[in-house]
């Protein structure tokens, strides 16, 4: 076990933990925010630079600090080592630049976009961004297109994290879509438009950070604070058959597989919970799903407006 | 008994004097009363014929505005009816057809927007929530009905019509919505 001392809190990890996820077992507002890592699928990270930290302390045996930010997802704790995250004003003022950057061709859409509510770059921006930009230039812009019949994406939003194409390169059996073109003109393509036909190409819209990819089924149909998360489970044979069901009335109007406090699928029986197309898109009858109770929402979330549980509610289900 | 005020009056059923029993002192004084009144400045006005200003930022009806070309702000992004501490906003989005461009600003835009008339309390949190300009309450008062469907305000209520177009200037903020 390695001792990690991250803003004055010290916790032993297993050899070979990355920052991140030493940051993540202590929990709390230490934990760098995230925009492409996904714990749950291999070789994602590095990619957008918001979980950048200071490494004061290098380990125990060479104290020397690290000169540069370096990247919390994939940088692996030595003994020993002391991070600053929140308490340096150097990682502070790197992040709301990174924001910047996410932002410089974003179109700030929120008011149409279906991921408005649940969007980490929201979050982001909302913790970390300035009020304003400098950027004064034309912003890219992409035409919506669909990928495959249920899902929609609007490349505009896209910031690159390309968690989407990890999803297709290791839960599908084919990758079928991956990111094309280099720099400004990048964009996440199937090759020549081929629909995705996968049973779990739709986990790609759970694990976008942003609204870039969205389910089709769903789009526009209402916001995600009117709507009434509960936990349900179906049984499927291609999935673990738990998700959330988001309804309002009787209605289902959307399904989502059951994301945790960094908006990662939980796990179920030991593996990720990645819910298959069949759940997520068909079953929108509420016959088709066993409910659960109510998905507890950190009350701080604007998914929480207006929806009340009671104080034994919480309780039971502890809020993350 | 001890009395709780020192207004208490004891009530007797002596006969009445002869100038209490003429009636016309109390009368007169009664009279007097009511005459003097007359004279005074009125605390109520002539209500249609006469009205009263309304200050520039009264919470008045609402109204879903246009931009310069017609098109409606609306996008129908819910943040009023969250924003709505009375509960009193509905709405269904439904997304801009190729060829509604002239009629929608955005992508997605309202289908049906309802205030219901009888829950909104006029606080103005919706206009302030709108990340659109589209709402804003004015000095327009909601006229009263017989039937309580009638004060469930639709779009063909709450949409300014380009002939009668209203004016919100002086409560309209600056630099939330950008013209591009």
């Amino acid at each position: 076990m390695v001792k990690v001392t991250i803003d004055d809190q010290v916790i032993e990890v297993e050899p070979g933990t990355t920052i991140l996820n030493a940051a993540r077992q202590i929990g709390g507002d230490i934990v760098p925010p995230a925009m492409c890592y996904y714990s749950k699928l291999p070789g994602t990270g590095g990619k957008c630079r918001t979980c950048l930290v200071e490494v004061v302390q290098g380990s125990e045996k060479d104290p020397r600090p690290m000169p540069k930010l370096m990247v919390s997802c994939s940088t692996t704790v030595q003994d020993g080592m002391v991070v600053r995250n929140k308490t340096s004003e150097r990682v502070q003022k790197n992040r709301a630049g990174v924001v910047e950057f996410l932002l410089i061709n974003h179109p700030l859409d929120c008011p149409i976009c279906d991921q408005a509510g649940e969007c980490h770059l929201q979050d982001l921006g909302f913790e970390n961004g300035g009020a304003g930009t400098r950027y004064e230039e034309e912003r890219r812009t992409f035409a919506p297109r669909d990928i495959g019949n249920k899902i929609k994406l609007h490349m505009n939003r896209c910031i690159l994290c390309y968690r989407c194409v990890h999803v297709a390169k290791q839960l599908t059996d084919q990758r079928v879509h991956g990111v094309l073109n280099r720099g400004e003109h990048a964009e996440i393509s199937t090759y020549i438009e081929n629909a995705i036909e996968n049973d779990f190409s739709g986990n790609m819209i759970d694990v976008c950070p942003v609204g870039a990819l969205t389910d089709k089924t769903f789009r526009f149909k209402s916001r995600v604070w009117f709507l009434k998360p509960l936990n349900a489970s179906c049984s499927c044979n291609k999935c673990s058959g738990k998700a959330v069901v988001w309804m309002f009335g009787d209605e289902i109007y959307r399904v989502t597989a059951r994301k945790d406090a960094y908006g990662e699928v939980e796990e179920q029986d030991g593996k990720a919970g990645w819910i298959c197309n069949d759940c997520r898109f068909d079953k929108k009858d509420v016959h088709n799903w066993q409910i659960e109770g109510p998905r507890v929402i950190n009350r701080h979330s604007v998914i929480s407006q207006g929806h009340y549980l009671s104080p034994r509610q919480h309780d039971q289900k502890k809020i993350k | 008994m001890e009395h709780l005020s020192n207004r208490s009056k004891v009530v007797s059923d002596k006969p009445m004097t002869f100038m209490e029993r003429l009636y016309l002192p109390a009368i007169f004084a009664g009279m007097m009363t009511t005459l003097k009144h007359l004279f005074r400045r009125h605390n109520t006005i002539k209500y249609p014929e006469e009205q009263r200003v309304f200050a520039p930022v009264y919470r008045g009806m609402h109204v879903l505005k246009r931009d310069e070309k017609g098109r409606e702000n609306c996008t129908a992004c819910g943040l009023c009816a969250v924003a709505c501490p009375a509960e009193a906003i509905t709405m269904v989005a439904a997304e801009r057809k190729p060829g509604e461009e002239n009629l929608y600003r955005e992508e997605k835009y309202a289908e049906t927007y309802e205030i219901n008339m009888l829950r909104c309390i006029f606080c103005g949190l919706c206009e302030e929530a709108c990340p659109k300009e589209a709402i804003f309450l004015t000095d327009r008062i909601v006229p009263t009905e017989f039937e309580r469907d009638d004060f469930i305000y639709g779009k063909d209520l709450l949409v300014e019509s380009m002939d009668h177009r209203i004016d919100i200037t002086k409560r309209q903020h600056t630099g939330k919505r950008s013209d591009k």
